[in-house]
C-alpha cells in the first residue's frame, strides 16, 4: 500500500477515535467553542486530506459534516442530540469507507448522497444563513461535479495543494510538486474535486490561500496540527507540544526489541548462574551492572507494549450515548483509571469482553428513567469502569447502579434449561445463582434488542478471559446494581511457571492453572490409589483424577520398573470448573520464563501450549493444562492392565468400592468389576429415549441410577461407576464415592431385595454388596441377550 | 538459487554425510554448523524429530535427516548439527558428520538419474559427479516439508483409529 495513503489510514482512524468522544462531550455541553473548534479541525484535516489523495467520496461525506460543523463553530446554530446523530453517522460512513480503503485501496462504490442530503439539509435548515455569498458558495459545491473547467475548480485545486502542503513533511514536498503539476497544469483534470467553503473568506479567496500555502509549507510541523483555525489556536498548540514528544513505531519494531531484551535477559540468567559456581572475583563487578543495566533496559522495553485502557474505553462514550438514545435510558458513564496500563496484547484480547460487559449493564442493568424514580432513585442511571493495578495484575471492575440481577428470573430460566431441580436452587445462595448467567446460552433478557438478548452472552467473556490467565467475580443486589471484577494478568510475555521432571525430562507448567501441590507419598497423609490402573486421588473428600505425566507424554523409561520414590508429587491444576491432578516425580522452583511458540512442526502437539529458554540454557517444553485435559481421555483409555492382573489376589481378601446411593446403609462393588470411575459434570448428563445418557469415548453410554433414591446433581459433577455389559460401557449414578477398601467380606445377611446380595460390616458400618447385574440388564438388554 | 552462484558461475555446498552417503547443502542455506548439542527430547514429537535444542537464545528444532528418510536411528548420539531456515524457523538437521565448503560450477548439475533410490531421488535437487563420489544436491525445503506431511499423515491416521 501506499505510504501516504497508509498514513492516512491511521491518523484518520485515531482521529475517529478522538471525534466520537469529543462529540459525546459536545452533546453534554452543546456549543463549547473549543470542543467545537477541535471538532471541526478534525474534520477539516480529514476532508483536506482526502480531497489531496484523491478519495472523492470520502471527502464528500466528510465535506458534508464540515458544513454543518462550521455553522456550529460560528455560532449559527445550536447543537441538538439530532444533529450529533447525524454527524456521527457521517463518522461511521467515514469509518465505512476507511475500512473498504484498508482491504481494496479504492474507494467502494455506491453513494451517501441521502447522508449528505440530510446534512446540508441540517446545514441550511436552520436560521438562514447571514452571509450570502456562502450560499452561492454552496450551492456550487453541488454543481461542481458538473461545471468542470470552470474557474472556481482552480481554486478547488488551490486549496487542495494547500491543504497537502500543510500535511505533509519537507521531505514529501518535492514529491508532492511533482504530483500536483499535472493537477494545475490541466485544471480540468479532475470534476469530482468540489470546491471548498470556508466560512470566513468573503475577501478574495485566492489570495487567502497563497498566503497561506507559502507559510506552512518550509514548517515540518506536526502533521495534526492546521494553521487553518484561528479560534483554537491555544488548544492545537498544547497538543503540538505532545506530538513532538512522541513518535510513531512500528509494533514489529517493538515486538523484536522484546525478543531481544528477553533473549538478553536469559543470557543474563546464564551468565550468573556460571558465576555463582565460580570464586572468580573480577568477574563479579561487572556481571553486577550488566544484571542491573538489563533489568532496567526489560522494564523499559515493557513499558513500550504497555497502553493506556482507556484505549479499549474509547469506544464506550459513544456506546453509551447510542444506547441510551435507543433504549430511551439516561445513562452517565464513569471512567477511572483509563491511564492504568497493561500489555499491547492483553488489551486487544479485553476489549471485546469489556464493550460486551458495558453493553450488557446498559442493556440489563440500568432501569429506564421512569422506573428508576419509581424505586426512589435518581434519573439517570451510572455506569462506573475503573482500572487498576493489584500485585501482578490489573483489576478492571464495571459496576451499574441498575436493578442488578433478577434472581427469580435466574432461577425461573435455570429450571427451564434443566441446569438444577427446584430443591437444589432453594439450598443455593444468592451467588451461586448469580453464577448461572455465565453458562453457555443463558441470557435473561426478556425480548431481544438489537443490544442484547441474543444469547451470545457471560459464558463467552468469562471464556475470553480465562484464557488469558484472568478471572471474573461477579457481586450483584438486586434492586440496587451488579459490580463485575476482572482480574487479570499484567502481560502475556513473561509468565511465572512451575518447573516439574518426569522421567528425567523437565516441563513447566503456567502457574496460574496450579491450584496446589501435594506430596503423596505411601505413608503421607495423602495417598495415591487405583482403580483398575487409573490413579485417583482423595483430597479433602473430593475425588481427584490423576493423570501420570510421563505416561501422558509417553515417556515412560523402557523396562525401568517404577521407583518406589518416583512420582511423589501431585500438581492441582484447574482448567476452567474441572481439577486434576498431575503426577510428577520431582518438583523444582517457580520461574519467570519468556513464553516462545512451539515449532510448526510440532504445533499439532496439544499438551505443549509453547516452549522456553531456562536460566540454565535448556530448552523446556510448556505445559497447557488445557490440551492436557483434553489428551487426558485418550490416555487414561489404555491404561496398563496391570492393576487387573495385580488384583486377582490369592487370598479372599477382595477389594470393594463404597459408595453412597439413595437412602440407607453404603453399598458396595466388587472393585474388579467396575471399569472406572469417572465424574460427569451436570450438563452433561442428557435425557434421551427414557433415560439418562452422557456422550462418552465418541458414543452414547446409558445411566442408570443406583437405586431410584439416587440424587441426580444439576450442578458440579455426578460421580459414576463405569461397568462393561457385553462390550459396552454402561454408567450407575451414585451419590458419592466414600472409599476404597480391602476386606475379607463376607455377607452376615443375605438380600432381601433383588439387587442386593447381601449385607455386612464394612469399616465399623452395614454395609450392603450390590449385584449391579440386574441394573446392566436393564441398561443395556440387547447386548445381554446377545451374550446369552 | 540465482543468489547462490558466484560470477564465474559456480556454487558453494557444504557436503555432509548421511547413512553412508554424502549430500549437499548449498552453503547460502546454511545458518550455522554445530558440534553435539544437548537436545531436549518432546515428547509425542514425529521420531524424526529428535528434539529442540539453543542456539544462542534462539530455540531450533532438532531433525534428524537419517530418520526423516527412513533410516535407522544413527548409534552414536555424538553428531553434527547443521542448521538452516525454512518458512522463517530454524531447524538444526542432524548428520552423522560434515565434510568441507565445496565449489561447483552450476552449469554441471545434472538431473537426479531414475535409478537413484527413491528415498534419495525425493529430496534430490541434482548430482554432482565429482571425481571421488556422487555428491546428491539436498532440497532442504522439500526434506522439511515432507516431514510435516508424514507428520500429517500419522495425525490423520491417529485420529481415525
Amino acid at each position: 500500500m501506499d505510504d501516504l495513503l497508509k498514513e492516512f489510514l491511521t491518523e484518520t482512524a485515531e482521529n475517529l477515535a478522538v471525534l466520537d468522544l469529543e462529540l459525546v462531550k459536545l452533546e453534554q455541553t452543546p456549543n463549547d467553542p473549543t470542543l467545537l473548534g477541535n471538532i471541526f479541525r478534525l474534520v477539516h484535516t480529514i476532508k483536506g486530506t482526502c480531497g489531496f489523495l484523491g478519495l472523492p467520496r470520502l471527502e464528500r461525506v466528510a465535506h458534508a459534516a464540515e458544513d454543518v460543523l462550521s455553522k456550529l463553530r460560528a455560532g449559527e446554530m445550536t447543537t441538538t442530540p439530532e444533529m450529533i446523530s447525524l454527524i456521527l453517522k457521517a463518522l461511521d460512513t467515514v469509518r465505512f469507507i476507511l475500512g473498504e480503503l484498508e482491504t481494496n485501496e479504492s474507494e467502494p462504490d455506491g453513494e451517501d448522497s441521502a447522508l449528505i442530503a440530510q446534512l446540508h439539509a441540517l446545514a441550511e435548515g436552520d436560521a438562514p444563513s447571514p452571509d450570502a455569498v456562502e450560499a452561492i458558495f454552496c450551492s456550487q459545491t453541488q454543481e461542481a461535479g458538473e461545471c468542470a473547467g470552470e474557474a472556481e475548480n482552480v481554486e478547488a485545486l488551490l486549496e487542495d495543494i494547500k491543504n497537502g502542503l500543510s500535511q505533509l513533511e519537507r521531505a514529501e514536498v518535492l514529491n508532492l510538486a511533482a504530483s500536483i503539476a499535472p493537477l494545475v497544469a490541466g485544471v480540468a483534470i479532475d470534476p469530482e474535486r468540489d470546491l471548498e467553503i470556508r466560512p470566513e473568506p468573503v475577501a478574495p479567496p485566492n489570495l487567502v490561500v497563497v498566503h497561506d500555502r507559502d507559510k506552512p509549507a518550509p514548517v515540518p510541523a506536526a502533521k495534526a496540527e492546521k494553521s487553518e483555525t484561528p479560534a483554537p489556536q491555544a488548544a492545537a498548540s498544547g497538543e503540538s507540544a505532545v506530538a513532538g514528544q512522541t513518535i510513531r513505531v512500528s509494533v514489529d519494531l517493538l515486538e523484536n526489541l522484546m525478543t531481544m531484551v528477553s533473549e538478553l535477559v536469559l543470557t543474563r540468567n546464564q551468565l550468573l548462574q556460571l558465576a555463582r559456581n565460580r570464586k572468580d572475583q573480577d568477574f563479579l563487578a561487572p556481571l553486577q551492572s550488566l544484571s542491573l543495566v538489563t533489568s532496567e533496559l526489560q522494564e523499559g522495553v515493557m513499558k513500550t507494549r504497555m497502553q493506556p485502557i482507556g484505549n479499549a474505553w474509547s469506544k464506550m462514550p459513544r456506546l453509551i450515548r447510542d444506547l441510551s438514545i435507543e433504549l430511551g435510558k439516561k445513562i452517565d458513564l464513569q471512567m477511572i483509571g483509563a491511564e492504568t496500563e497493561l500489555d499491547r496484547q492483553v488489551l486487544e484480547l479485553i476489549k471485546d469482553p469489556l464493550t460486551h460487559m458495558v453493553r450488557n449493564s446498559a442493556d440489563h442493568g440500568i432501569e429506564t428513567p421512569e422506573e428508576r424514580l419509581a424505586a426512589g432513585k435518581t434519573e439517570s442511571g451510572r455506569i462506573r469502569l475503573e482500572a487498576y493495578h493489584e500485585g501482578g495484575h490489573i483489576i478492571i471492575e464495571i459496576a451499574d447502579d441498575g436493578r442488578g440481577l433478577p434472581l427469580d428470573k435466574i432461577r425461573a430460566k435455570a429450571l427451564k434449561n434443566g441446569l438444577a431441580t427446584e430443591a437444589q436452587l432453594a439450598e443455593m445462595s444468592s451467588q451461586q445463582i448469580q453464577q448461572f448467567i455465565f453458562r453457555a446460552g443463558f441470557s435473561t433478557a426478556a425480548s431481544v434488542t438489537s443490544v442484547s438478548g441474543r444469547g451470545v452472552g457471560m459464558d463467552v467473556v468469562r471464556t475470553n478471559i480465562e484464557k488469558i490467565g484472568g478471572t471474573v467475580e461477579l457481586r450483584s443486589k438486586e434492586g440496587s446494581g451488579s459490580r463485575f471484577l476482572i482480574k487479570i494478568p499484567l502481560t502475556l510475555a513473561i509468565v511465572s511457571a512451575l518447573i516439574v521432571e518426569a522421567s528425567g525430562e523437565r516441563f513447566a507448567i503456567p502457574q496460574v492453572s496450579v491450584l496446589e501441590l501435594v506430596r503423596a507419598r505411601g505413608d503421607s497423609e495423602h495417598r495415591i490409589e487405583q482403580i483398575q490402573g487409573t490413579p485417583v486421588l482423595r483430597l479433602r473428600n473430593q475425588l481427584l483424577p490423576l493423570v501420570r505425566l510421563r505416561q501422558l507424554l509417553e515417556i515412560e523409561r523402557s523396562g525401568a520398573e517404577e521407583q518406589p520414590g518416583g512420582e511423589d508429587y501431585v500438581v492441582v491444576l484447574q482448567v476452567g470448573a474441572m481439577n486434576f491432578g498431575v503426577l510428577v516425580d520431582r518438583v523444582f522452583d517457580a520461574e519467570e520464563i519468556v513464553v516462545k511458540p512451539v515449532a510448526p512442526l510440532l504445533r499439532h502437539i496439544t499438551a505443549f501450549s509453547g516452549n522456553t529458554i531456562l536460566g540454565d540454557g535448556s530448552v523446556i517444553m510448556i505445559l497447557d493444562p488445557n490440551g492436557m485435559l483434553a489428551s487426558m481421555g485418550e490416555v487414561t483409555a489404555h491404561a496398563p492392565e496391570e492393576a487387573s492382573a495385580a488384583a486377582g489376589p490369592a487370598d479372599s481378601r477382595q477389594a470393594l468400592l463404597l459408595f453412597r446411593a439413595g437412602e440407607g446403609a453404603p453399598k458396595a462393588v466388587p472393585l474388579s468389576t467396575i471399569q472406572r470411575l469417572e465424574h460427569f459434570p451436570a450438563r452433561t448428563i442428557e435425557w434421551s429415549d427414557g433415560r439418562f445418557v452422557v456422550q462418552y469415548r465418541g458414543g452414547l453410554m446409558p445411566l442408570m441410577p443406583a437405586n431410584p433414591g439416587v440424587q441426580r446433581i444439576e450442578s458440579g459433577s455426578q460421580p459414576v461407576l463405569v461397568f462393561e455389559a457385553g462390550g459396552r460401557s454402561v454408567g450407575i449414578l451414585v451419590d458419592e464415592i466414600i472409599d476404597i477398601v480391602e476386606v475379607d467380606f463376607a455377607a452376615d445377611l443375605a438380600g432381601s431385595q433383588p439387587e442386593i446380595l447381601g449385607s455386612g460390616v464394612i469399616a465399623g458400618k452395614a454395609t450392603e454388596l450390590l449385584d449391579t447385574r440386574p441394573l446392566l440388564a436393564l441398561a443395556a438388554p440387547s447386548t445381554l441377550l446377545s451374550a446369552a | 538459487m540465482s543468489n547462490n552462484s558466484r560470477p564465474d558461475g559456480a556454487v558453494q555446498y557444504l557436503t555432509v554425510s548421511v547413512a553412508g552417503q554424502t549430500l549437499g547443502i548449498p552453503v547460502l542455506q546454511v545458518d550455522d554448523v554445530l558440534g553435539p548439542q544437548r537436545i531436549t527430547r518432546v515428547p509425542l514429537a514425529p521420531p524424526a524429530v529428535l528434539g529442540s535444542l539453543n542456539m544462542r537464545g534462539h530455540i531450533v528444532t532438532a531433525v534428524d535427516v537419517r530418520r526423516t528418510l527412513g533410516f535407522a536411528a544413527a548409534e552414536t548420539s555424538a553428531r553434527m548439527c547443521v542448521v538452516v531456515e525454512h518458512k522463517n524457523e530454524l531447524y538444526s538437521l542432524t548428520v552423522d558428520s560434515v565434510g568441507e565448503v565445496m565449489s561447483l560450477s552450476a552449469g554441471e548439475l545434472a538431473p537426479t538419474p531414475i535409478t537413484v533410490a527413491p528415498v534419495w531421488r525425493e529430496v534430490s535437487k541434482g548430482i554432482y559427479r565429482t571425481p571421488e563420489q556422487l555428491l546428491i544436491i539436498l532440497d532442504v525445503d522439500r526434506l522439511l516439508a515432507g516431514l510435516a506431511q508424514q507428520d500429517k499423515a500419522a495425525t490423520t491416521q491417529a485420529l481415525a483409529a
